[in-house]
């Protein structure tokens, strides 16, 4: 029988969201831990920039919250996830949202689409009413 | 409390020299406001608590008749800002006055036991309240320095140059928030009219995340500048930048792009009909096209 390695966390951060200069402390955070861990620069732009669009849609959508920084391991594998979650009014449409060019705030409507393709998971959980938690992971 | 008012207005002299005693005592670093400042200030605030309107209580700090303390303590607030004291000995200036006071109330005011408690109780609370207030004054003091200052940068960072005749070019540096990109369409609109350019480069090697809104606030401005009868160039875009733009889902199909300054500014020499040639020596010089002026 294959051992599947477990996943473990080497380390967590907790970043507020509710203002704009939030959203540059998160960028610079999720950057400076990247460039400790050795993440190439094309990844490092790739996080970063899924990073600024996710915690500016929970400042804008959800009136704010936070982003759970938490760098993983699996065996030998190194990886990045952010948990941004809000108490905002939640998604009603899920997949709608994620549509291209779609959205509600007069933006480009490429926000959610957009960092789903840059990571390599992306998961959202949202109920009207409930806020949003979106978790994204990126593995080296 | 007129006893201790009175107390106060005979006693001034003697309080302002023990608490400048006291004050020279504590203080860490005296290098930062001088002691002529200090007294003065130490002064005006005596004057201004021994000599209140009719009707006014040292109970109450919150009153109309301390308006006047409170201005000057507002006053005092904005100079130790400009001066580099922080917030506690600002705080400490004032409360150094305590001690002076207790010891005063101890000498003179042979009372029965609860009335003096009764004294020195009211002058804590009261130095307390114009200490709390002069912290908060001067976080708000700093908070207008932080301010302004924050508006000068914006306005230092965002400087279009004149590249050529008909040419200019705007270097982007640092995060392209929202109020910063408004800054940013201002300036290079300013400029096109003023220099009459046909031609505007927006370099943006300085800019370290190209995200959604960062990429509409540039499409915005090259819109504008191109209803302005300019033709934009974006150029400085480095290769992690182009990958991330393409994984969002960016189209920037209209926008004529470069990956170095060098080369937008070659491509806006040729199209406004110069061209760069390479001299016998040297020094490679622009020259105009023949016919074109």
């Amino acid at each position: 029988m294959e051992t599947v390695s477990e996943q473990i966390i080497t380390r967590s951060e907790i970043l507020p969201i509710r203002t704009q200069i939030d959203l540059v402390h998160v960028r610079q955070r999720v950057r400076t831990w990247l460039s400790e861990e050795r993440f190439t620069l094309i990844d490092q732009t790739k996080i970063v920039t899924a990073a600024s669009e996710l915690a500016r849609n929970a400042l804008e959508h959800g009136g704010g919250g936070q982003m759970e920084m938490s760098l993983l391991a699996v065996g030998a594998r190194k990886g990045i996830r952010l948990k941004f979650s809000d108490q905002g009014p939640g998604i009603v449409d899920i997949a709608m949202a994620l549509k291209d060019g779609y959205t509600t705030a007069g933006g480009m409507g490429l926000g959610l689409g957009g960092s789903k393709r840059l990571m390599s998971e992306f998961d959202i959980q949202s109920s009207p009413g409930a806020g949003t938690v979106v978790t994204v992971t990126r593995w080296k | 409390m007129i006893k201790l008012l009175k107390m106060m207005r005979d006693n001034q002299d003697r309080i302002l020299t023990d608490w400048l005693d006291g004050l020279k005592a504590s203080a860490r670093r005296r290098d930062l406001i001088g002691d002529v400042e200090v007294k003065e200030h130490a002064r005006k605030i005596l004057t201004l608590i021994s000599n209140p309107p009719p009707n006014t209580v040292l109970e109450d700090f919150s009153s109309e008749g301390w308006q006047t303390v409170r201005d000057q303590l507002m006053e005092i607030s904005i100079s130790r800002v400009a001066h580099g004291s922080s917030p506690s000995e600002t705080a400490q200036f004032l409360l150094s006055l305590k001690p002076v006071m207790f010891q005063l109330i101890r000498e003179q005011l042979t009372t029965t036991p609860d009335e003096l408690f009764r004294e020195i109780d009211v002058t804590n609370n009261f130095v307390d309240a114009m200490a709390l207030h002069i912290a908060e004054s001067y976080i708000q003091s700093r908070d207008k320095v932080i301010a302004r200052q924050q508006e000068e940068m914006l306005e230092l960072s965002t400087p279009v140059v004149m590249l050529w005749d008909g040419i200019v070019a705007l270097p982007v540096i640092g995060t392209l928030d929202s109020s910063r990109a408004q800054m940013v369409m201002e300036s290079l609109l300013q400029a096109i009219v003023q220099t009459n350019s046909r031609f505007a480069i927006i370099d943006i090697t300085g800019v370290p995340t190209v995200d959604t809104l960062v990429a509409q606030h540039l499409l915005k401005t090259i819109t504008a500048a191109r209803l302005m009868g300019a033709e934009c160039i974006l150029s400085g875009i480095r290769p992690q930048i182009a990958q991330t733009i393409v994984h969002l889902g960016i189209t920037l199909n209209d926008v004529v792009t470069r990956s170095k300054l060098s080369d937008a500014f070659r491509l806006a020499l040729e199209r406004s009909g110069r061209t760069v040639v390479q001299k016998a020596g040297n020094a490679p010089v622009v020259a105009p096209l023949a016919g074109v002026s």
